[in-house]
């Protein structure tokens, strides 16, 4: 602690500063792989109908950690670090695959699915030479285990004993709200990944900023999908690690703000009306819910992000690819029961988010932005106060930034600063 | 004699027509390259469909890419998009396109070509935006030779920074 402290000078206001330096410290992004990617925390790794199949086969990351995620012949789902227990390469190298074994393409060491070594070459030599010890062991080696667990379908993975079971590290409220969201059989739309030009907090922030989300992304305001004068809320995790924002369409209620405060995202509205769409089936949609919500987004710590706008349904997963550098990858999402209509929908309502998303494709770039002003001074800290000093749930106004403090209540206490 | 001359006669319409599709994918590119985007959906018919997405997307057989649109208004509606109220970091396009095969269908042509596409963002820095592949199928209309229907594969999963202007 003394030591990790020593690291960061943390501002004495607390989580309504954060100092510019954990962006673009190498030690602090050393120190955050192995507190936080190998610690106490639950990383999303899959959905279970990529791994639906006895034998498949999926690989994933956890931080700079690269796992592999089976299910075995008895449909049991298991996952193991990706690296061979004889030098340490990848023994998966695809992406996506199905197989009874999984074999190192090294030495051929080869291991069940559930990751227990079962044979390797020339255990015994070659023509009665060479060979391993006769005291080798084959079940003393094994890839190395990564406590797994699934709910509605979704894939987490721990490096970490300590971690408390899946939907205690939830909370009751965030596992209500994914159960609202997966609680029934998924069905993969598509995906694409995006490569972001900044710390990978950067993007943790930014998702949990309604702040800025209707001020920024015009395209949301204008079209009103979502904005601050609709009906809407934050709700946080009792650790504050995690959160939910959402808003209620069917209430927007034009607030003078949007007018007066130079927002710029209400002058392109003001200039073109609301008819401005060519092409207005871009934005048909139906109630899937009967609780009002038609916006929401709920991030899990440290880097999951469950996106349900209208009807587009979306995994966002950000890994860190370095200290400035993170992939952010887009899973969208519909269920096995839709219809093709609704599957229509949803494919077409994909154009809203993603990589060249209308209300988000400024997210691209915005944390780049940040990225690149901060770099240079990493003595001073963001000034985050907007709805006050607290990270609390605020479930009458999102003009807040109190889930972004929430993430560094959260990030301070497992990273000791 | 009348054989031959009619054969003569179709080949030359075929010459002509693959004169005049090459002549629409290199226009196509140029528009984006010099930035008269608001010409990107009239090189389409008035229902066509555009549509940007990835290798593994296409193998898998899945309807969500990057950028899905249909009919002219949808690409009206991205070309506004981007000039009024998306924010991004000016840059600009190279696309570098490769021949063309052509094949007839009923109603028109599918072409396939190639494409890489290099960008330019206002750090002066020109950086490769993706390689891939165009799928097309191409009508002659009486405004000229028009996509009807526009697939671009990229060979990469993963999008640098972000897309904005159309591939």
């Amino acid at each position: 602690m003394e030591a990790a402290a020593s690291l960061v000078n943390w501002p004495s206001e607390g989580i309504t500063r954060v100092p510019f330096q954990v962006f673009s410290d190498d030690e602090v992004y050393e120190r955050e792989q192995q507190r936080i990617f190998r610690g106490p925390v639950w990383q999303y790794l899959c959905i279970e109908p990529e791994i639906a199949n006895p034998g498949d086969i999926v690989t994933a990351w956890m931080g700079e950690t690269p796992i592999i995620v089976t299910r075995d012949a008895e449909g049991q789902i298991h996952a193991m670090v990706n690296r061979c227990a004889h030098k340490g390469a990848l023994v998966a190298l695809r992406g996506k695959d199905n197989a009874k074994h999984l074999t190192c393409v090294y030495h051929a060491w080869s291991y069940r699915l559930d990751g227990r070594l079962r044979s390797i070459a020339f255990q015994k030599g070659v023509n009665g030479k060479g060979g391993m010890p006769e005291d080798f062991d084959v079940s003393a080696h094994r890839l190395q285990p990564v406590r797994v667990a699934s709910f509605c379908g979704l894939v987490f993975g721990t490096l970490s004993d300590e971690t408390p079971p899946l939907e205690e590290y939830l909370g009751p409220r965030m596992s209500a709200f994914i159960q609202r969201n997966f609680g029934r059989p998924l069905k993969i739309l598509g995906r694409h990944s995006q490569i972001i030009h900044n710390n990978w907090k950067l993007y943790a922030e930014n998702v949990r900023d309604s702040y800025h989300a209707t001020l920024l992304h015009t395209f949301y305001t204008t079209f009103k999908v979502n904005r601050l004068d609709m009906d809407g809320g934050i709700v946080l995790s009792d650790k504050k690690w995690h959160h939910i924002s959402y808003s209620k369409r069917a209430t927007f209620n034009l607030d003078r703000e949007y007018l007066t405060a130079e927002v710029h995202s209400a002058k392109y509205g003001a200039k073109h009306g609301d008819s401005a769409l060519e092409g207005p089936q871009l934005l048909d949609a139906w109630d899937e819910f009967d609780d009002g919500i038609t916006h929401s987004i709920q991030t899990v710590f440290p880097n999951l992000v469950f996106q349900f706008t209208l009807n587009s349904l979306a995994i966002r997963f950000f890994a860190p690819k370095g200290v400035d550098k993170t992939e952010l990858k887009w899973i969208f999402l519909g269920y096995e029961r839709d219809t093709p209509e609704q599957t229509e929908m949803r494919v077409r309502q994909s154009n809203l988010t993603g990589a060249a998303g209308l209300v988000a494709l400024e997210d691209g770039c915005i944390n780049e932005f940040v990225q690149r002003g901060t770099v240079g001074a990493p003595e001073r800290a963001a000034f985050i106060e907007m709805g006050g000093r607290v990270a609390e749930s605020n479930e009458s106004s999102r003009a807040t930034e109190a889930s972004v403090r929430g993430f560094w209540h959260g990030y301070r206490e497992i990273m000791g600063f | 004699m009348q054989v031959l001359e009619r054969r003569e006669a179709r080949a030359g319409d075929a010459a002509d027509a693959g004169h005049d599709i090459r002549q629409l994918l290199a226009d196509y590119a140029h528009a984006l390259d010099d930035d008269r985007l608001e010409a990107w959906p009239d090189f389409f018919t008035e229902d066509g469909c555009y549509r940007l997405t990835t290798r593994e997307n296409v193998a898998a057989g899945l309807p969500v890419g990057i950028i899905l649109c249909h009919g002219r208004g949808m690409l009206r509606d991205r070309i506004a998009a981007l000039r009024t109220a998306n924010i991004y970091e000016p840059h600009w396009y190279t696309h570098v396109l490769g021949p063309a095969s052509i094949d007839a269908e009923e109603g028109g042509w599918r072409v396939r070509s190639n494409f890489s596409v290099y960008r330019t963002f206002e750090s002066g820095e020109s950086m490769l935006y993706g390689a891939g592949r165009y799928l097309d199928r191409v009508s002659r209309t009486a405004s000229g030779m028009r996509l009807r229907e526009r697939t671009v594969v990229l060979d990469s999963r993963c999008i640098d920074v972000l897309t904005v202007i159309p591939v």
